[in-house]
């Protein structure tokens, strides 16, 4: 597999690479490459430019921050979140995502910011940004800006980035209560995307939820927010009839279609499913007798 | 005193494979590690369609980038009498596409140029213009009355037949369906799959002008049989060409035909006066290469209500692609179909079978088998499972009624192989206790209570390995034996070549082991090659489990033409008449008197400084091996698995496998044949397969969406053997690279569908992703003959 021709960059700072992003026409960041780089092996894209952000300092690292909020940072790969000891504690959507995310090798290189800059509708990270509301700070030539995920995402493989912003960190707001989640996904193997994928995030205030937010992978043209499944949740202990309406609720907001992984009818009967399934996990012990 | 054959690394040990050394350490020498000074690259340009005429091609974008020293068309191929070769199945296959494209990524044209990226660049600088025509991606297609004809390019080929094809004895059948108590019949399909080496194909042609010779570096299985094609297609007179297979990345199959880069290629060095090297990427592997299986089933047993099956009949539609170039023993048109079966004591069989074109890439190849024999063995033991389930009786015990006894050997099989040697219901005790098949019965009715669905699967089988003999087995008419060559060096070290070709098996490792066995020598002291036309003898090649069978059978014989030359030199150098000599591991001795004796190395240097008068000097010979029979390893695996209810998702919750491969020469290397063979067993049942939307479009030409398990989702595998050795072959060994491959994939479903047999679904089409068995569960119904995999826009 042998990509067309490319210049490659490798600038040491992020207004070098940003310079370079605005005097090259066609160039593109590479970040993990594991997106990018077979796209080109297999000619689908062929930047004239590839500039190389693995070189700038200080976007490898992730953590809580004192106002509560989240942050990680460009560089930061599916493999540091993955075998991070403390990122269960704040975050358990991504948690819980981190080992489903592609396959041990590409987690190694592969970053979470580059996949939601990817924009693939069945990028598991996209799922668990809609879910836990989160946001991309992306920094230009006339300096930062905070994107909502919803916004930032424009369609199938395409985001609001101007060709010459770079994508800095991506940044979890604080919760307003105990924070849960988790993700599920159905893969027919490690490293395949997902055939549905559900990430959830719960804000409890004791056994009420207060806040909730549910993403879903691989069933529709881009990453869904399944809206009316949150709010069905929003104000419940999560009883058996909030949990079998939210499913539904989910169910009916996909789009889904047939293809080698699945009928879209099963699909959608997957992301019921796995609603479900995640909701169950975080059933108050009360309501599960009731 | 004789040696220890352990200790030498002779039968039965465990000896750790000598190639490994280079491999783990990257070392290992493969086509595309072979650089040559000058050498140029070639591309192959494929079609995006399956199925257009070919209106025109303009090349001219390619000639104007810098570097790019040569396109070929169809049209040049044609103007050498080379725009289309003939098969191994006695059909042609086009070279480059002249008139139409047949299947997608036919290959259209190549561009050799000074690197790949050049060589790239020229193919996407090529413009073709193509007007579509309706592909056909199955066989029902393929046989309605209004399909469009795929090969007009051959005369009387009316329709998209390739042959209709016959064995058994139909009346007999018919009789015995007419005496049935009970007619069992199922439906189903054993889709396509690919063997996907890790190594994809390539070449690299290096025709010297000055001497006359080409000399082509190439990822093949069975270089003397493509020497002699390259022969005849490219008409260089045979002791021209010499061809040769360095470390290959495994094959499976997929590098026993001949494909149009190899032959592009050559060509390309013929006119560029400049090696030539091809190179093929994965997607073109996947999409274009030899792949296994697509065959549909329609099959009957006739019982009696006690369990006896008294018939079987058998039909079945394959689906060849474009060409018909299935590397098979030209006899026998659907391969060894018809060996289904042979493990069951059963009078009366017939088999139909029908081949026909589609627009979906050619060659059939024996992928990790011999010669369909892994859809045989499939279809048997769905067939066998679906009539346990619909007489009410035990899967284990139907078996055990229906098997050939240990004492019925020699035996006929319903399709007329002889079968020699075998402790079949051994193999099924051992298996059936080492699954817990006793209680199993119980725990699945409670686990059933609780809402979770357990199932076990059975599959027993014995099949065809190691052709020939000769007079059965041939390929275009040329004889299926092998041969070994041995010289042994005046040190007592020795050289050994054989016409087989390793691609992984270890034949480096094993072929030394049966040498150090027969004569002595410490397998460290024996070097092997193989895979390069000038130096090795004559042989068919490696595939179908035919080299331990046969290459193997023919090391050991000519290790005895060894010992019995020794036996003179040592009578000679012991002073005493050869009567009197005496043969241990190792060591010749004189008769009564065991302390007075010579070691072999003591005659191979005898052999060249001190022979007796009238023998010839030197320690060498050769052996060409014609086997009276096939092998018939027999093999009992047994899965356990847990099916999710709610999502269709199967885990395998334990797999046992009890196999029969007469004579271990290297335990070690046999298991891990096995632990392969099962691991694509899972693969095929689990995952595996390559399929085609209803416009041709091959879904699997990469590996996201061609799937095979990786080490993360194989399940364990529980190994078991029995030894009973194989009468007519000279250690008792018999193959076994292909058997759990073979056997494998139905214990799986079977599992799978013992899970779901309250619902009433008999069977589900592989690979049983989630959503079939999903889908099965929620209807009550099969899941069989899939039609094409629809994909919305
Ligand atoms: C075998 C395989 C299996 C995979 N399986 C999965 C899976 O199951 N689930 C899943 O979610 N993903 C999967 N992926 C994709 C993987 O997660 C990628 O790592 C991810 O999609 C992209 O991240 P990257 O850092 O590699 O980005 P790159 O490949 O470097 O870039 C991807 C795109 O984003 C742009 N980009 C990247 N970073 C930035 C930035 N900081 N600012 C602006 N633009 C940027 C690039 O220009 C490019 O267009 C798989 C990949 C492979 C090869």
């Amino acid at each position: 597999m042998f990509p067309s021709r490319f210049d490659y960059k490798s600038p040491t700072s992020l207004e070098e690479a940003i310079s370079l992003l605005a005097a090259n026409e066609d160039a593109k960041v590479l970040a993990g490459g594991q997106s990018l780089i077979p796209m080109m092996k297999l000619r689908f894209a062929a930047p004239a430019v590839l500039v190389d952000i693995n070189n700038i300092p200080g976007l490898d690292g992730h953590g809580a921050q004192s106002d509560g909020s989240y942050r990680i940072g460009a560089l930061v790969r599916h493999a540091d979140l993955e075998k991070s000891s403390t990122l269960g504690d704040h975050q358990p959507t991504i948690a819980a995502a981190a080992p489903l995310v592609a396959d041990p090798i590409v987690r190694t290189r592969g970053t979470f910011v580059g996949s939601v800059c990817h924009a693939d509708p069945q990028g598991d990270w996209a799922s668990c940004m809609v879910a836990l509301g989160g946001s991309i700070v992306a920094q230009g030539p006339n300096g930062r800006r905070t994107i909502a995920v919803d916004e930032f995402v424009s369609g199938p493989f395409q985001t609001v980035l101007a060709a010459d912003e770079i994508a800095v960190e991506a940044v979890i707001p604080p919760a307003s209560g105990t924070r849960k989640g988790g993700y599920l996904k159905l893969e027919r193997r490690v490293g395949d995307f997902a055939t549905a994928g559900v990430a959830l995030s719960l804000e409890m205030s004791g056994s009420t939820v207060a806040k909730a937010g549910i993403g879903l992978t691989g069933v529709g043209s881009s990453t869904i927010s399944a809206t009316e499944a949150s709010a069905v949740l929003v104000g419940s202990s999560l009883d058996d009839a909030t949990i079998a309406a939210a499913a539904e609720a989910a169910a009916a907001a996909t789009s889904p279609r047939s293809d080698h992984r699945g009928s879209a009818d099963y699909k959608r009967h997957i992301v019921a499913t796995f609603v479900r399934r995640l909701l169950a996990q975080h059933q108050p012990v009360e309501a599960k007798v009731a | 005193m004789a040696l220890d054959e352990i200790k030498i690394g002779g039968l039965g040990a465990s000896r750790k494979r000598v190639e490994d050394n280079r491999f783990i350490r990257g070392k290992g020498n493969y086509v595309d590690d072979v650089v040559l000074p000058g050498m140029l690259h070639m591309e192959i340009l494929r079609s995006p369609l399956a199925h257009a005429r070919i209106k025109s091609i303009d090349v001219s974008g390619a000639w104007a980038i810098p570097g790019v020293r040569l396109v070929l068309t169809g049209e040049m191929m044609a103007a050498r009498n080379l725009a289309w070769m003939p098969t191994l199945s006695y059909d042609t296959q086009a070279v480059l596409a002249t008139d139409k494209v047949r299947f997608q990524g036919q290959e259209v044209a190549c561009v050799i140029a000074d690197d790949p990226y050049i060589a790239k660049d020229g193919c996407e600088a090529i413009v073709v213009d193509y007007e579509p025509l309706p592909p056909i991606v199955n066989p029902v297609q393929a046989m309605a009355p209004d399909a469009p004809l795929i090969r007009d390019d051959k005369v009387n080929q009316v329709d998209n037949k390739i042959f209709d094809w016959e064995v058994g004895d139909k009346d007999g059948t018919d009789r015995a369906f007419a005496d049935a108590d009970v007619v069992s019949e199922i439906e189903m399909h054993y889709p396509r799959s690919h063997p996907s080496p890790i190594e994809a194909c390539g070449s690299i042609a290096d025709f010297d002008r000055s001497t006359s010779k080409l000399t082509v570096y190439m990822t093949t299985q069975a270089p003397h049989i493509i020497r002699a094609a390259v022969s005849l297609v490219a008409e260089i007179p045979e002791h021209m060409i010499r061809i040769i297979s360095p470390d290959l990345g495994g094959g499976f199959g997929n590098k026993v035909p001949v494909y149009p880069g190899y032959v592009a290629s050559i060509l390309a060095s013929i006119l560029t006066e400049r090696p030539v090297k091809w190179i093929e990427d994965k997607s073109g592997n996947l999409i274009s290469t030899g792949f296994g299986r697509d065959v549909y089933l329609k099959g009957q047993l006739a019982m009696r209500n006690d369990g006896k099956i008294l018939g079987v009949r058998m039909h079945t539609d394959s689906d060849h692609g474009a060409f018909f170039s299935d590397a098979q023993p030209s006899k026998f048109k659907i391969g060894l179909m018809h060996s289904a079966f042979a493990c069951y004591d059963i009078p009366n069989a017939h088999l139909t079978a029908t081949g026909v074109y589609t627009n979906k890439a050619p060659g059939g190849v024996a992928y990790r088998c011999s010669f369909r024999v892994t859809e045989a063995m499939y279809f048997q033991e769905r067939m066998i499972q679906a009539a346990a389930d619909d007489l009410g009786m035990d899967q284990a015990e139907f078996r055990r009624v229906n098997l050939v006894r240990d004492d019925d050997f020699p035996h006929r099989t319903p399709f007329g192989f002889l079968t020699d040697s075998g402790q079949y219901e051994k193999c099924l005790d051992i298996g059936l206790e080492a699954v817990g098949y006793a209680d199993f019965k119980q725990e699945q009715e409670e686990a059933r209570k609780r809402g979770r669905l357990l199932g076990i699967g059975i599959s027993t089988m014995t099949e065809p390995l190691g052709a020939g003999n000769s007079r059965e087995y041939d390929i275009l008419g040329i004889k299926m034996f092998d041969s070994a060559e041995l010289r042994v060096h005046m040190t007592g070290k020795a050289i050994l070549r054989t016409g087989a070709k390793t691609q992984g098996q270890g034949h480096e490792t094993t072929w030394a082991q049966i040498v150090a066995h027969e004569l002595g020598i410490p397998a460290d002291d024996i070097v092997v090659e193989e895979g390069d036309t000038d130096t090795a003898p004559f042989g068919m090649g490696t595939y179908a489990s035919r080299s331990t069978p046969v290459a193997g059978a023919a090391v050991a014989m000519v290790s005895r033409k060894i010992r019995a030359k020794a036996r003179k030199i040592a009578a000679h150098l012991l002073e005493v008449s050869e009567e009197d000599v005496e043969w241990e591991l190792g060591r010749f001795y004189v008769r009564g008197a065991q302390d007075r004796g010579v070691s072999i190395q003591e005659c191979a240097m005898a052999a060249y400084s001190n022979v007796p008068d009238g023998l010839e000097p030197g320690l060498e010979n050769n052996a060409y091996y014609d086997p009276p029979n096939l092998t018939w390893p027999f093999a009992c695996y047994i899965a356990k698995v847990e099916v999710d209810p709610e999502t269709g998702v199967w885990d395998v919750l334990k797999m046992v496998a009890v196999d029969d491969c007469g004579v271990r020469i290297n335990p070690m290397i046999v298991e891990g044949q096995i632990m392969g063979g099962l691991t694509e067993a899972y693969a095929m049942a689990n995952m595996q397969f390559i399929t085609f939307d209803e416009d041709g479009n091959c879904i699997g030409s990469n590996y996201m969406d061609y799937l095979l398990p990786t080490a993360w989702e194989t399940p364990g595998f529980e190994l078991h053997e029995v030894v009973t050795p194989c009468p007519h072959h000279p250690i008792g060994a018999k193959g076994i690279g292909e058997c759990a491959t073979v056997g494998g994939p139905a214990a799986f479903v079977n599992a799978v569908m013992d899970a779901l047999k309250h619902t009433g679904v008999r069977n589900i089409d592989m690979p049983l992703l989630p959503d079939r068995v999903y889908g099965a569960l929620m209807t009550g119904n099969d899941i069989s003959g899939m039609p094409p995999v629809k994909t919305e826009a």
